[in-house]
This record gives C-alpha cells, structure tokens and sequence, in this order.
C-alpha cells in the first residue's frame, strides 16, 4: 500500500527533521521518503495533512488497558502506536501464556501496538521470581512491578541480578513500602489542612536511593517510573551522570498539576505517585523540557463510581491515552518549549529507553505516524473519550490539539 | 476557589469546615447561639425554628456523644430527627455513599448531620447534593476522618469568648495528638480567622502534621516552653491505639512529657482556661485534679455545645 501525506509540517524530533507544506511517503509499511516522491512512487491513498502536523507515532510508558478492545481504540485516537501495558492486570502478567495471549489479543485488534511490561515476580509478591525468559520471548519487553513496591531487598537484589544475566531491562517504581502504604497524598500542606495521611517525598528518595544502590552492583538496566519529586530528579540524574544504566519518566499529569489542585477533595487530583508541591512540579518540567525523562500518560481507566467516594476511598489515577498529546502541548505552551522538543518526550525518548527502533520518521523506519491539527479546539467531555476511563480532573476545560488521523505500521487506524 | 459552604449570596448552606469560613458568618453563629442559651434554660426548651424539618443523622462512624448532642439540638429546634447508624446497614450491604444519600433525599429530608471516617465525605455529599440540585438540603459535618469537626471548633469558641470576651489579644495553645485531629484543625483555622494573635501547637513530631507553620500556628516540642503565658489551654484526646507503638512508646511517657498537671497548667497565666473536647483519658493526656479542677470549662463545653449545634442547624437550615 503506497500512501501520500501531503501538504503537513513535518516534525521528526530524532532527526531534527522540521519541513513546513511538505509531503511524506508510506511504501508498504515503512517511510519511503519524505519530501520529493521515491522513483515511480504512485499513491494509493492520498492524506491531506494541510493546517496538521506530521510525526510519528506516540510511544506510551506506561497505559492500563482494562478493556483491551476501547483501550487501543482510544490510543489510536490519542495518536499513541505503541502502548506499554504493565503487569498489574487481572490476573498480573507472571505467565508466558497470558502475555503472548494479550500480545495475540492486541494483533487481532488491529489498533495500537501493545509492548507488554512482564511480572518481574509471581504475582507481583515481590518473593518469587516470574520466568523471565519465558516471558520475554512471549514479547515483553522489559519486567516490571507496576506500582507494587519489593519490600524485601533480597528478592529485589536477585532479580535485579537475574534479570541483568539476560539483558533484560526492568522498570521499577520508586516507592518505599513503608513509607507509602497508608499515605494518600502528598505529605505536605494541604495534607495538613486536609486531614489526609501524607506520602513524604522520602518514600521516593529511599526506593531510587536502594535502586541506584543495586544498579551499580549487578549492572542492570532499570528505568524508574512516574517520578514526582524534586529530590527524585537529582537522585536519578546524578545516577545517571555516574554513568549508570538508569533512566527515568514522568506522567503527564506531575508536569502539570499540584497538590493544591486537589482543592476541595477532589478525587480525579488522586494520583499514585501523589501530586506534590510547585516546586516539585518545577523539578520535574524542567527534567523533561531538558531532555533527562520520558512522559507518558499512565493511563488509569477507573470506574466512575470508584471516583464519587470520599478522597481516601478513591482509586487513584485517570485516563491519559487521547489526552498525552493535548497535555503534552499545554506544557510545552506553558514552559515556552519548541513543538520539536516537546514531542521528543513522547517519541524518541520512550522509544530510546525501550530500544525501539521506532519513534522516528527517518526513511525506513516502521510507518507509525500521527497527524494532528495544533491548532484545534475541543472540550474534555465523558464523551469527548473513546476510554472507558472517564476519570479526568480536566473534565470540562479545554483542550488544544486534537489528532487527525494514525498509521501503525503504514496501516490507517484512526 | 468556589466555597462550597455558602450559597450564591454568599450565605452559609453547610457547614463543613471552619476553614473558608467568613469571620462574619462566625461572629454571626457564636451571637445566635448566645441567645439559644436562654431557651436551653427554659422550663420549655423548645423553639419552633425548625419545625416540621427532618434532620437526619447520619453516622457512618459511631459516636454516642456527638450524635445525642446534635440530636438534643435538633429536637431543641422542634425539628423531626431520625438517627441512621449507617455503619452497621446500607453500606454493609454493599450500598455506596451516594445511593444512601439518594435514598434519603427521596425521604424528605432537609438537613443531613454527617460523621464519617473519611476526610472529606461531606464534600462528597454536599457537591452530590448541588450536582442533583438538591439546594434545598443542607449538611452539616460532625466530624469527617482527621479533617474537621466545625460544631467542636466553634464551640469551643463560644466558650474562648464567653470566658475571654476578646479574641484579639489570647494566647491559645493546643496540645496532644494533632496530626490525627479534626478538633485540632477546626480549633486552628477558626482561631486564625477569629484574630487571636497565637496560637501555639504542642507535642512530639510524631504527633505534629508538616508544615502546621502555614497554617499561622506556633510549634513545641517542650509543654513548658509551649504553655508559657497562654490564656486558654485545649488538651487533644490520645486515642488507645497510638499509645504504644511507632508514634510513642507508652501512655506513662506522654503523660509525663504531655499530660496536663496542676505543675505544668501553673505555667500558664493564672486565670487561664482548660478545655477538652472529651471523653477524656484521665491520667494519660490530662491529670484529674486539672480535669475537676476551678480552671477546666470543660462540662460548660458541653453546655455551650448544644446551643452553637442550635445556631449552626438554624442558621443553614431555618427559613
């Protein structure tokens, strides 16, 4: 299938690549050339990209997909190709078998392409480690704990060894058990003032300090997931200025929400990591506008009624897949960030800390491609949202940027 | 930010924290609840402000005292009360918040008392309630997880002015377990807003949330240094099960570094107050001969109580 997308601004932050009215060109699921037609190159569907831009697929570290089928439906809809699903499903992804079946589930769907995250231990116990290999040639593509802190430093130190004897990455969140486990929010002022059980950045520091302590001893590869604070940035980056394998990311929502956003108990500011304060928020957008992390969406699809309870009872999370892109240009907006550099943060970056050879528009690439209008206005409705996940403390404020059409794969999902 | 507590006028429709709570509207519920004192002293204690209302008590957590308080208020106000010990049925049965809210709009009911473990649920309701456009019902928190307990905070006010007179020049302190004390922090936004010029928090850091700076309040870890000069004292209830473990070692211990006695209160001013938002545990946060003491006001607290319990119910709900 040969397919022309005319007339858009070509963005290709891995290649520097920014080409106003310029033409792209799609031969048989790969990127043939951009600008001026491959020889005897002959469409067969013709895209109009006039007003959008053109860049590649989104790359999501991290989206629940709870029913499978709306999940991808809304990923294309939010230009995401490539979803990174962690283990935290029901049942945990601790087998093979499950995990080739989602990957199968996923094909079948024709949407976006799922990159399952394994259970680095049986039922995210945090005791018994899952098998591994088994999982990765079922196509995980790294082995995680989701959000489930290994309270025993031995087993983490084991699997942490075992997994670095294959090369396999783990993702890991930082988040010290203890410290953590009847914490609700942020333990800070409006904590405080709230009367709500505090989160104190130390569950942070003390889970990437203990991390970053076991990288440098067995040499594996870990990327820390969903930081949230400042002190976490500076562990992790001087980590990596040692030279160390560790690389981080950040969901969208911390680059731009605070505490104080939880206002009244507002159950759609419940978050895990919790929303922490300005300053935080600060540390965090300038890691990402400087390049240091990856953001993701951390898409947490929760029922309505888990949300329209007290705010301690309240599931955390909310939907992100059709909403990374609009938040993603509302920071770079915000922080006065080029559309290049911004999109970096949700293209190459995440395809970088997975080893993807995706993410890029260079010729030859995979044809993941999304095509949105910046410009375009719309208001963040239940409807407005493919999810099946309507929980957004966004609900009924607008949104800039709206996606046009998707490609995975050369092929038209959206 | 939208205050959740007042109508469109600008008038108080719930009542559920005493943080954003304008002073005027304050200063307007402690004078109505003077003037219901008369009435509880009456051989007829009843007026007819609320008559032909349903008060609904809701208690999703258990609390004798309170409820009967509000109970004797609303009855005080000729109201009709219906007691729901939710705790042990709908949600039992696997009903949510909200559906039992629901069910009790469609009852009739004008004006909800809501004790709930969780911080923040009569936020919940209150929003559920504009979310239907139900203005027509009005809540009023009886003490929601560690957040608020408003009627407490303001009368425990009631009681600073009536001894006091003047807010404007007290030294107040408050000691004990504030980290898990909605009495606490009602006591500290409404002294805030009521002008007193110092109010001083008292205890280990343990039991001190962070950042009680940003809230105006003084912090101690030495009850000496921390009752110096104070005009009123409010001790915190230490509940059971944070007596012995990873926030103190022993009730013998807090009580010798944190329990009021008659050697610590001489500290204070001489004709300073003590209060307690009871029941009190004699011996561990407070010596009985303070607790029985001339100083304590704490059964006034009680009396005052149902008359500011009258005022806030009048006030949000009366026509």
């Amino acid at each position: 299938m040969n397919i022309l997308i005319e007339h858009g601004r070509i963005v290709d932050p891995a290649s520097g690549l920014d080409l106003d009215r310029a033409d792209l060109y799609v031969v048989d699921g790969r990127i043939a050339a951009v600008g001026a037609a491959p020889a005897g190159f002959v469409a067969e569907q013709t895209i109009d990209a006039a007003g959008c831009v053109v860049c590649p697929g989104l790359i999501d570290l991290g989206a629940r997909l709870n029913s499978i089928e709306a999940e991808l439906a809304a990923a294309v809809a939010g230009g995401v190709t490539s979803v990174v699903v962690p283990p935290d499903a029901d049942p945990p992804l601790d087998e093979p078998e499950l995990a080739d079946r989602l990957v199968h589930r996923a094909k079948e769907i024709r949407k976006a392409r799922v990159l399952p995250l394994g259970a680095l231990t049986l039922g995210l116990q945090g005791e018994r480690l899952s098998e591994l290999a088994g999982l990765k040639k079922a196509g995980c593509v790294a082995f995680s704990q989701a959000k489930v802190p290994v309270v025993d430093t031995e087993a983490l130190l084991r699997a942490l060894e075992y997994a670095a004897s294959f090369d396999f990455p783990v993702f890991l969140h930082p988040q010290d058990y203890w410290l953590s486990r009847n914490g609700i929010a942020h333990d800070g002022e409006v904590s405080a003032r709230l009367g709500l059980a505090g989160i104190p950045v130390a569950a942070e520091t003390i889970a990437i300090a203990t991390i970053v302590q076991l990288v440098r001893d067995t040499g594996c590869r870990v990327h820390l997931t969903r930081l949230s604070s400042a002190a976490g940035v500076d562990l992790t980056k001087a980590a990596m200025a040692e030279g160390l394998p560790v690389s981080f990311d950040i969901g969208v929502h911390h680059l731009l929400l605070t505490e104080n956003d939880i206002g009244f108990f507002d159950t759609h500011a419940r978050f895990l990591p919790p929303l922490r304060t300005r300053n935080d928020r600060a540390a965090l957008s300038a890691a990402a506008a400087q390049g240091f992390a990856a953001v993701c969406s951390d898409h947490t699809p929760v029922g309505a009624d888990d949300k329209l309870v007290p705010f301690g009872e309240a599931k955390p999370g909310a939907t992100g897949l059709e909403v990374l892109l609009p938040l993603t240009l509302k920071w770079a907006e915000q922080e006065n960030l080029p559309l290049a550099a911004a999109l970096a943060r949700i293209t190459c970056a995440p395809a970088a800390i997975l080893g993807l050879d995706r993410g890029t528009l260079a010729v030859g690439a995979a044809a993941d491609i999304c095509i949105f209008d910046p410009q375009a206005e719309w208001t963040l409705t239940p409807e407005s949202l493919r999810s099946r996940g309507k929980n957004s403390p966004w609900l009924g404020y607008p949104m800039r940027g709206q996606v046009r059409r998707t490609l995975v794969d050369g092929r038209l999902v959206f | 930010m939208h205050n959740p507590q007042l109508n469109a006028n600008g008038e108080l429709t719930h009542l559920l924290s005493t943080e954003g709570l304008p002073r005027a509207i304050m200063t307007q519920i402690l004078d109505t609840a003077a003037s219901f004192m008369e009435v509880s002293a009456r051989e007829v204690k009843k007026v007819p402000l609320l008559r032909g209302k349903s008060v609904f008590n809701l208690f999703f957590e258990n609390s004798t005292r309170t409820r009967t308080t509000f109970e004797i208020a609303a009855k005080r106000l000729s109201a009709d009360v219906i007691n729901l010990d939710i705790g042990r049925s709908s949600t039992a049965k696997g009903e949510t918040l909200l559906d039992t809210i629901d069910n009790l709009c469609a009852m009739h009911a004008n004006l909800f008392v809501v004790r709930h473990a969780s911080s923040g649920a009569p936020y919940l309701i209150a929003e559920h309630l504009r979310r239907i456009g139900r203005d027509d019902i009005h809540v009023v928190n009886a003490g929601d997880g560690r957040h608020a307990h408003p009627t407490q905070g303001l009368l425990d006010m009631y009681t600073i002015r009536h001894y006091k007179q003047d807010f404007s020049n007290l030294r107040v302190a408050i000691v004990g377990d504030i980290l898990h004390s909605r009495v606490a922090r009602s006591d500290i936004h409404a002294l805030t807003t009521l002008g007193v010029p110092e109010v001083r928090a008292i205890g280990p850091e343990t039991l001190l949330p962070k950042h009680l700076d940003k809230l105006g309040v003084h912090v101690f870890h030495d009850m000496a240094e921390g009752l110096k000069d104070c005009d009123v004292v409010i001790m915190l209830r230490l509940q059971n099960e944070r007596m012995n473990g990873a926030l103190l070692p022993s009730a013998g211990e807090y009580f010798r570094h944190y329990g009021l006695t008659p050697q610590k209160l001489a500290l204070a001013k001489p004709d300073a107050i003590v209060m307690h938002p009871g029941p009190m545990n004699r011996g561990v946060e407070i010596h009985s001969a303070v607790a029985d003491g001339p100083q304590a006001v704490i059964l006034p607290q009680v009396t005052f109580g149902i008359a500011v319990r009258m005022a806030v119910m009048s006030i949000v709900a009366g026509n």
